[in-house]
């Protein structure tokens, strides 16, 4: 009894070890040479594996960032600029900083303010719906409320208001890794730069519709009047197929085309004080009125 | 009793064919007529005039916008009012050129008289110029420009031209009451259509849930004289699938990503052939069609079809038929397997317009989705041979590959698994949006040209 126990140990161990003597040799015969760095910058990354970054994960995004020339076209989303210095550092290349960014719905068509004009009773997802018609409210161009995007959000910073048939973002939790927009069929969601202590002026709608048809729609829309380009001393704003755009880069967070927009459709958040829209409207007369004397 | 059908899978909808006994009526014009540019497969087609010009009954006002595209006519005679987005059934927005409707002149060269031409042209490029100048797409449901469809690629050789009076969709009647009242025109559209794929072999398959149709088109062929033949088939749906009509005619199989016309097939719907009629004997463009408005909750006597202007609004034809009935929870445009849901009833009609259909809310509305318990009656229901169940699993983990191994990308979009599942799981939402991804995921990788 004793002996077999002692023997079936030895025969295994042995075993084991002819095997692992030949697994060493063989390892080092074929042995894949990598680049240390390529963990060194893994290890640095978050490990999130989002893809947000535009590479198939955190290795991938390492693999090709030690073989790029440079940084320009390496961006970690989630980890940010701090994420990226540490980057640069290891690969001894120059940083490129980029402004931080966070997602924002360009949709504000409320169930208050954009009424059902049939029932959806197909699948609850946003693709399927796209898929199958406009949507049921009058808007062809507004959120469909099923969440895909909520669903494509790894880091649980959206989700669904019911009061508002919208997805709310949780800004904190926000990565901008972009996940949200490839979901959207009705490509609502924009990266945009998150602004002075967060501070930042934007259209919430994408309606094309002229005017008429698209206040028909939802109060909230942008019926492209063009009152907030005409306000805008700093050119910020565009106006295309309807629709006003406010470009980020340009703004200088004045709030008066909020102040002007006749339906709201221009929203500003993170700002300390609240909007005082009379205030700002008299000082736009103001300032017509000087021009015009001149 | 025929037992001619496709091999496997298909459904017994209640084939409800409310409407069989209303004779067609012609539509009066409205005042105002909308002409979409996207009624066909395909690129949408490009506006040939401009905002005031004046225009006659089937005069050019859109030419194709592609290869895959079609002319479009003016329905009626009048002033262009407008060119611009117009929401279409489903909401969308799509470019439509509004007519103010001042009367019913025809362009010059058009024959309008009844008198049935039963001599075709024997030059094959003229009959394929006439049917592509008058516009004519298919009307079976996916209006592919039938010009293109006539003129296979070079190599391949029709064996086979299969015209599709299945009319497998419960409810609807248009093509039933076009083979009652139009008989010797769909056999001559059918004998045109045969001269130009070179004289091969000629079937129109009919359900037997329409004797009287079987009956009258094989009086027709009778007394013409082409080699004309007409088959009744086992009522199942989808018959009036290509695929399926061809495996229950032919008995062959369509491959994988494959074209009918790789088993010799050409698959043609009756309504087509009777827009080929018109087209290449009258010099008609294809401005008309027949239109089914019947449901489950409109009286029979309320029934009509009509034989339709396209650009003509659905709410005016429903208002002139009489009203969007009590109790329709959903309207939809097609039949109730296949079929749009009506989301704007003021949508213009497009070629392919087939049915304004009013479903009670107990008929329509949809279970509460459930889990899948494996039953397999998609499986056994799917006339693809593919199995539903499987590619919605697939989906929701987003596995392209699998899909493909799995040929999402052969799902016709049927809706038998939907009809079948005891779960009321949205199979075909879901399928359909696989087949999506699979077709771009084969697309991605064919060699660009």
């Amino acid at each position: 009894m004793n002996s077999i126990v002692i023997w079936t140990i030895v025969i295994l161990a042995g075993l084991g070890l002819v095997l692992a003597v030949v697994l060493f040799f063989i390892a080092e015969k074929f042995k894949v040479e990598e680049d240390p760095r390529i963990e060194q910058i893994e290890k640095t990354l978050p490990g999130a594996n989002c893809g947000g970054c535009g590479y198939a994960g955190c290795h991938a995004f390492a693999d090709s960032a030690v073989k790029a020339s440079d940084l320009s076209a390496h961006f970690c989303p989630v980890g940010g600029n701090e994420v990226m210095k540490k980057v640069a550092e290891i690969l001894g290349y120059a940083m490129v900083e980029k402004a931080p960014q966070v997602a924002v719905l360009r949709c504000n068509g409320t169930c208050e303010a954009r009424p059902k004009t049939n029932t959806y009773d197909g699948d609850v997802s946003c693709r399927v719906k796209a898929a199958l018609y406009s949507g049921d409210t009058a808007c062809p161009f507004g959120c469909l409320g099923c969440g895909d995007c909520v669903d494509a959000c790894e880091f649980g910073a959206l989700s669904m208001d019911p009061a508002t048939g919208l997805p709310v973002l949780d800004e904190n939790k926000c990565v901008a890794c972009g996940n949200c927009v490839k979901a959207c069929p009705k490509k609502l969601i924009e990266l945009r730069p998150k602004g002075p202590r967060g501070m930042r002026e934007a259209v919430l709608c994408r309606n094309e519709d002229k005017g008429p048809a698209a206040k028909k729609a939802c109060a909230n829309a942008c019926i492209g009047c063009g009152i907030c380009v005409k306000t805008c001393t700093h050119e910020a704003i565009s106006l295309e197929n309807n629709l006003a755009y406010i470009d980020p880069a340009k703004c200088k967070l004045c709030r008066e085309c909020e102040a002007m927009c006749p339906t709201g459709a221009i929203h500003g958040v993170n700002f300390p004080k609240e909007l005082d829209r009379e205030g700002i409207k008299a000082r736009v007369a103001n300032r017509k009125k000087e021009v015009s004397n001149e | 009793m025929s037992k001619i059908t496709f091999a496997i899978g298909g459904v017994h909808p209640d084939d409800a064919k409310l409407a069989r006994g209303c004779a067609i009526e012609v539509l009066p014009l409205p005042q105002t007529m909308y002409v979409s540019m996207a009624q066909h497969l395909g690129a949408p087609a490009k506006p040939l005039v401009a905002v005031g010009d004046k225009v006659k009954t089937g005069q050019v006002i859109a030419e194709p916008g592609g290869f895959i595209s079609a002319f479009v006519h003016s329905p009626a005679s009048g002033t262009v009012k407008s060119i611009g987005p117009r929401k279409d059934l489903a909401g969308n927005n799509a470019t439509h050129i509004e007519i103010a409707v001042e009367g019913d002149e025809w362009v010059e060269g058009v024959d309008l008289s009844d008198t049935l031409v039963t001599e075709i042209p024997e030059d094959r490029q003229f009959i394929l110029d006439r049917i592509k100048a008058c516009g004519v797409v298919g009307l079976g449901g996916a209006t592919f420009p039938t010009h293109v469809k006539l003129n296979p690629a070079p190599g391949s050789v029709a064996e086979c031209l299969i015209l599709n009076g299945a009319e497998c969709e419960p409810y609807l009647t248009s093509d039933f009451r076009i083979m009652l009242e139009r008989t010797k025109e769909i056999v001559v559209g059918a004998a045109i259509m045969q001269k130009v794929l070179g004289g091969c072999r000629t079937v129109i398959g009919i359900e037997e849930n329409k004797p009287e149709a079987i009956e009258a088109m094989q009086k027709a062929v009778a007394e013409l004289p082409y080699k004309v033949e007409i088959l009744p088939l086992k009522k199942k749906y989808p018959q009036g699938g290509e695929k399926q009509l061809i495996q229950a005619v032919m008995h062959r199989e369509v491959g994988s990503g494959g074209l009918p016309i790789s088993v010799g097939a050409v698959v043609q719907n009756v309504a087509t052939s009777l827009a080929v009629y018109e087209a290449v004997q009258k010099n008609k463009p294809l401005i008309t069609n027949t239109l089914t408005i019947t449901g489950n909750c409109l009286p029979v006597e309320k029934m009509h079809n009509y034989l339709f202007r396209i650009g003509m609004p659905l709410s005016y034809i429903a208002e002139y038929a009489g009203g969007v009935p009590e109790g329709a929870a959903k309207l939809i445009s097609g039949g109730p397997m296949m079929g749009r849901a009506i989301a704007n009833l003021d949508a213009a009609t497009v070629k392919g317009s087939s049915s304004i259909l009013y479903l009670s809310e107990e008929s329509t509305k949809r279970g509460q989705e459930s889990l899948c318990i494996r039953c397999g009656r998609c499986s056994e229901a799917c006339p693809m041979g593919l199995e539903p169940f499987l590619l919605n699993r697939l989906y929701k983990v987003g596995d392209v590959e699998a899909l493909e191994a799995n040929a999402a990308q052969d799902c016709i979009e049927c809706g038998c698994c939907l009809y079948s599942c005891p779960a009321y799981i949205p199979l075909l939402d879901r399928v359909r949006q696989a087949k999506g991804m699979a077709m771009a995921a084969i697309r991605a990788r064919a060699p660009k040209k």
